[in-house]
């Protein structure tokens, strides 16, 4: 068992959760409050990492984070080191890459929510981020939990991105995906096993959580 | 007092009015259909006309053609509607603190005690919306309308879900508590009957035309004998 890659997975996947659940909460309640109709290219590109290979949106990181572009060079000057082949560039591919797993369940819940509701809000005087910490987030906690726990599975399963952007550090980019797949090549099969059984047991867990969270009380038929 | 110089499209509605309502209680009396609840929104701010102007009280609340318009919660306005939307996930009282949370502590418990009082909720103030009936959801909802203190009322028929004593008693403590604390109410209502006992003024609304606007007896007269000559065919 390599622990390394495990924390370094858990630790990876809890840092993109927290930055996504902090972006994507005013970005799901800015493209349901909002009434600009460019808030649907906003939507496109929050949607695009969902339809976009996996490998490709990593080579277009890969590329914006070194030292080839301006933007690359700057976040270089502002941290101290490249962002691509670090944890930090790892967290930053994460983010986008998981983007529409922590947007989608976000707009869906908020949209489910009564707009009389709103209205009402509105009217005794609660501006958006009253309307989003006392209305939308309350009444869309499951949608909210959803968010959570499929960012994190995503991160903690993904390859393409973490591949590219990363690359195979160990204890800096080296994640559980990685390691699996160093081991299938290096044809070690009974660790390879290990540490699938630690992804499948992570995702079960996870996804029974969300349906725990979404079930009735007394059954859905109750 | 209300000005109102509004006209707007919903796809193929249009509201189209240029009136003044004087009378601190006004009945917006009209069929399904004639605008009565866009009226109501479009004076809440939840919605904007495609032209014209509303003003209380010579403060102007929307004026297109300066691109102005104020925001639903710094109108001062209360909305009640048939729905009452009390937020499911807070109790009674917390509903009714919802607008006056700016409010220190001891007031704000004192606002609550009074609006419960008023709408004869005291006993409701632990209860979740989810156990009340209906016309208890109601008078809650108007006690949360009312405790931000508004200047305007809007009301799209509130009582529906109250019997007709409790509506009667609900309504005589009303319309004191609001003459008292000078609030102009408008109040929706397709009910004839509640249109006579309510409106001092009455404005008489059809397919989003103003057709009739003044004392309620004398509005809602041409209306009986626009709807007598309807039925007698001449």
């Amino acid at each position: 068992m390599d622990w390394q890659a495990f924390t370094l997975t858990l630790r990876l996947a809890a840092v993109t959760t927290a930055i996504l659940l902090a972006v994507s909460i005013p970005l799901a309640a800015l493209l349901i409050l909002g009434r600009s109709r460019w808030l649907a290219v906003l939507e496109a590109v929050a949607t695009l990492p969902l339809v976009l290979p996996p490998t490709v949106l990593g080579f277009f990181l890969l590329v914006l984070l070194g030292p080839r572009t301006a933007f690359g060079r700057g976040i270089t000057a502002l941290i101290g080191h490249p962002l691509a082949f670090s944890f930090d560039g790892l967290v930053a591919g994460s983010v986008i890459y998981s983007l529409p797993f922590a947007v989608q369940p976000l707009v869906a819940g908020f949209a489910a929510v009564d707009s009389s509701l709103l209205d009402a809000a509105r009217l005794l005087g609660a501006g958006p981020a009253r309307l989003v910490f006392t209305v939308l987030i309350p009444l869309a906690r499951r949608s909210l939990l959803a968010a959570a726990v499929l960012s994190f599975l995503h991160t903690v399963g993904e390859f393409g991105v973490v591949l590219m952007l990363g690359g195979d550090i160990p204890g800096a980019t080296r994640t559980l995906s990685i390691l699996l797949f160093n081991q299938v090549e290096n044809f070690d099969y009974a660790a390879a096993n290990r540490t699938a059984a630690i992804l499948l047991t992570l995702s079960v867990f996870a996804l029974a959580a969300i349906y725990m969270g979404n079930r009735p009380r007394g059954g859905r038929r109750a | 007092m209300l000005d109102l110089s509004l006209d707007t499209r919903r796809g193929g509605f249009q509201l189209q009015l240029e009136c003044r309502f004087t009378s601190d209680w006004t009945v917006i009396f009209g069929p399904s259909g004639a605008g009565k609840s866009t009226l109501l929104r479009l004076l809440a701010g939840l919605d904007r006309p495609d032209r014209g102007r509303i003003s209380l009280d010579g403060q102007t609340l929307t004026d297109v053609s300066r691109s102005f318009h104020l925001k639903p919660g710094r109108r001062q306005t209360a909305l009640v509607a048939q729905q009452p939307a009390l937020f499911p996930h807070l109790s009674v009282s917390a509903n009714v603190a919802y607008g006056i949370h700016a409010l220190v502590r001891r007031e704000r418990d004192s606002r609550i005690a009074e609006m419960l009082e008023l709408v004869d909720g005291r006993d409701l103030v632990n209860r979740r919306p989810r156990s009340l009936s209906g016309g208890e959801a109601q008078r809650v909802a108007l006690a949360r309308a009312l405790a931000p203190l508004p200047r305007l009322l809007l009301l799209d028929e509130p009582f529906s879900a109250l019997d007709g004593a409790a509506s009667d008693a609900l309504l005589l403590r009303l319309q004191s508590w609001l003459r008292a604390h000078r609030v102009q109410t408008v109040m929706v209502t397709h009910d004839a009957t509640d249109a006579y006992a309510t409106g001092a003024e009455v404005a008489l609304l059809r397919e989003g035309r103003l057709a009739d606007l003044g004392p309620a007896a004398k509005a809602l007269a041409a209306e009986r004998d626009r709807i007598v000559a309807r039925l007698s065919g001449s």
